[in-house]
């Protein structure tokens, strides 16, 4: 990945068309690294900003690849992962059954499981001397896809269940008079809580659009294919080039901003705003 | 809801597919870093037709992924490894194709006076002496490999070293942004350390000597022990490598006005 | 198959060891209201639920006029903090049709018409949680009434509430027993009681003191305890 320089940015603004930009301007980039070698680091942030803001202002195209791509893998883990979580929250709440404790427990305990080891676990599994090799899964969006759902179904459960938790005592008698069946308690309990749950997903989605150590792992960053926001800043800041890494870090953090909004906008537009 | 379910996973393996014309190849972080490969892969892509996708990860990891078959092919710099590689049956052969050098790159100041020293052990030797930081890489990739092997000609035990040596266990990019950081000695390769965006006060006190020599090879992943591997596009490419274009391309390739690489494969 | 009668025979329910209420003999049949009293924690709510089925046994038998399921569709209860679902006033109302399987619009439609007869036709798409105390317990019993169940148990409706809403609720019940719903409804408001019972289940200690007509209760109750509370001593 290599991003257009400030100067291949105004000129592609003034062509309007962005060719693809490559080595020889990532050399442009380093030369105009080279002459302020001596500044300091708040240099790098001011500078940030406004890579930030010229990389999306011209609209680079690799930006708007990877960003869609963030957008892509992370939406749809975000999405099978509450498929898995808030149906398993709402179980949990409502049905007693003989492990329900110890799956609490351990729900609660893996919100906090260190992505890298789960990228490590998804990697070993995934890669062709491994149970499901066959797939050529390794280094594709579905494996990142994978990972993230790995890493967020505990958490979305986890803040689900809590919320739920406090309806279904609220809801208890009455489902329970009414002679509600299993699964009407918990289609309820998932509608009337559709609020508290889409803060559960935002959470997840927060910490999935965020994450680099278990994608870096099972996808690979590899340009065109893989990379996405997280893994090109990584790369940026290996490189040593801390301005373009801030700038798709200020991406990074727009686009999640973004997101909340949006969501919470959705939410809001519903009829009858009190809950 | 089972339905539901096995619908999306099958969106996803749909979606997600291996073209039949992706060519993976694992390469090291230093090759990448050196910004060669923004020129090379363009010119693969258009000449072969294919989409190669680069894995960058260092040595160590590289051959892990060619062992377990998850690329199909492997660009690396550490000759031992890649022997061994190669007797364990992953691959078939090694194919020379150019070298760079290894530098030490170190405060201004030069506080163990290596600018003098006219051999690398010399150099080594007065680092240890003198106590000053140097920052390994300590991730067992080909440069970490080249370090080692450094300080054992030195007549140094690296594991018997004090806290003035620290194994950061991370990519050239990171290690040499902690060496910035504490303004300390580090082996880098001279690719990485041109196109290094963070020099700070750092600069480069050694090089020249011919043990500094890094030489890269190209190793596809064996079709038999991996069946499932590109092997005709990995032959493909390795065919391209020796090609009189990649020869210039590779021999023409600069930064600041500095040759990176020689090209010296054996047609 | 009907419901009643209701048929209790050393009824039991505990929490833990602590017995709540129980062993009671007691059948609920015929018509009208019944009105369980007594004082605090002689165990009327958990009569109430024991009765309606959602506590459970842990001694005797209870059975009904007919299978268990059919008798659980055909009852209802009233809380005595009445459970407001986080959904309009219309949808809290429909919830019960809508478990039944009965399709969004027609059960809307049908929560419509209680909402209006409960004067909250105005504030039908409103959420329910806005509601004040009064409202929501009218609420709540269009929300158990709208099954049209064949006995309906209601646990103090008019506890926290001022004298207009409880005669609301009061006026509600009237048409709900001359529609033919068994009411079975604890109160501590002895005005309340001698106002709507036919029928009085007087409790003490978890134990049936006396279970009458009412006006033999309110006039000649026997036990000591039961004379002592209709007279106004505080009972214990």
């Amino acid at each position: 990945m290599c991003f257009a320089s400030k100067e291949m940015i105004y000129t592609s603004v003034l062509l309007y068309c962005a060719p693809r930009p490559c080595a020889f301007d990532q050399q442009a980039i380093f030369r105009s690294r080279r002459n302020k070698r001596d500044d300091d680091a708040m240099t790098d942030l001011w500078d940030g900003i406004l890579r930030a803001f010229w990389l999306v202002a011209s609209l680079d195209r690799d930006l708007v690849e990877i960003t869609l791509r963030s957008l892509q893998v992370t939406l749809s883990a975000l999405v099978l992962a509450c498929l898995i979580a808030l149906p398993l929250a709402a179980v949990l709440v409502v049905r007693r059954f003989r492990l329900r404790r110890a799956t609490i427990a351990v729900l609660n305990a893996l919100m906090g499981l260190p992505p890298v080891v789960v990228g490590l676990i998804v990697y070993v599994l995934l890669s062709r001397s491994g149970p499901f090799g066959v797939l050529g899964l390794l280094f594709t969006p579905t494996a990142m896809i994978i990972a993230q759902v790995v890493i967020i179904v505990p958490l979305i459960a986890s803040i689900a269940h809590q919320s739920l938790r406090e309806l279904w005592s609220d809801y208890h008698d009455l489902l329970i008079s009414l002679n509600a069946t299993p699964f009407q308690r918990i289609t309820t309990l998932l509608w009337d809580g559709r609020r508290a749950l889409l803060t559960a997903a935002l959470a997840g989605f927060g910490r999935a659009i965020g994450e680099v150590g278990a994608i870096m792992v099972v996808g690979g960053n590899i340009d065109h294919a893989t990379r996405v926001l997280t893994t090109a800043i990584a790369l940026e800041t290996g490189r040593g080039d801390f301005s373009l890494a801030l700038g798709l870090g200020f991406v990074l953090i727009a686009l999640a901003v973004a997101v909340n909004l949006c969501i919470h906008w959705l939410g809001q537009t519903e009829r009858g705003g009190r809950w | 809801m089972k339905h539901l379910i096995y619908a999306l996973i099958a969106g996803l393996l749909l979606a997600t597919s291996v073209r039949a014309d992706v060519l993976k190849l694992a390469v090291t972080t230093s090759f990448n870093n050196s910004g060669l490969a923004d020129v090379l892969v363009p010119e693969i892509e258009k000449d072969l037709g294919i989409d190669l996708q680069l894995l960058v990860v260092g040595t160590g990891q590289a051959l892990r992924l060619g062992a377990a078959g998850d690329v199909d092919a492997i660009l690396v710099h550490a000759r031992a490894a890649e022997e061994t590689f190669i007797a364990e049956g992953h691959a078939a052969y090694r194919r020379e194709i150019m070298y760079n050098d290894f530098i030490i790159v170190g405060p201004g100041a030069d506080p163990a006076g290596v600018r003098g020293a006219t051999r690398v052990e010399d150099a080594f030797r007065q680092i240890a002496a003198a106590g000053a930081d140097f920052v390994s890489r300590g991730d067992d990739s080909g440069t970490h490999k080249k370090e080692l092997s450094l300080w054992v000609r030195a007549g140094e035990r690296p594991d018997a070293f004090s806290s003035w040596y620290r194994a950061v266990g991370a990519g050239m990019g990171a290690a040499l942004n902690t060496a910035a950081a504490l303004d300390a000695y580090i082996l880098a390769d001279r690719a990485s350390w041109l196109n290094f965006g963070n020099q700070q006060g750092l600069s480069i006190v050694f090089e020249g000597d011919k043990a500094l020599f890094n030489q890269y090879s190209y190793l596809p992943v064996s079709a038999v022990k991996h069946p499932h591997v590109q092997k005709d596009l990995a032959h493909a490419l390795d065919a391209w490598l020796i090609s009189a274009k990649a020869e210039e391309l590779i021999d023409g390739y600069q930064i600041e006005g500095k040759t990176l690489f020689v090209f010296n494969a054996v047609r | 198959m009907a419901v009643l009668p209701i048929r209790a025979k050393g009824a039991t329910a505990r929490r833990r060891s602590k017995v709540l209420v129980g062993p009671v003999d007691l059948t609920i049949e015929g018509a009208g209201i019944t009105i369980v009293m007594g004082p605090n924690g002689a165990g009327k709510t958990s009569l109430l639920k024991l009765l309606h089925g959602i506590e459970r046994l842990r001694g005797g038998h209870l059975h009904y006029g007919c299978a268990l399921a059919e008798a659980r569709a055909k009852q209802a209860f009233v809380f005595q903090t009445p459970v407001m679902m986080r959904r309009s006033v219309v949808e809290n109302i429909a919830y019960p049709l809508r478990l039944a399987g009965i399709k969004r619009a027609d059960a809307r439609m049908r929560a419509y018409t209680w909402a209006t007869r409960i004067g909250l036709g105005e504030a039908a798409e409103r959420a329910a949680l806005g509601l004040s105390g009064g409202e929501r317990q009218k609420l709540a019993l269009a929300r158990a009434l709208i099954r049209a169940p064949e006995v309906l148990f209601l646990d103090e409706p008019c506890a926290a509430l001022d004298g207009r809403a409880t005669r609301e609720i009061e006026a509600l019940l009237g048409e709900a027993v001359a529609a033919g719903t068994r009411l079975i409804m604890s109160t501590h408001d002895m005005g309340q009681a001698r106002r709507l019972a036919d029928e009085v289940v007087f409790l003490h200690k978890g134990r049936i003191e006396e279970a009458t007509a009412a006006t033999t209760f309110f006039e000649r109750p026997a036990s000591e305890a039961a004379q002592a509370f209709v007279r106004g001593d505080i009972v214990e």
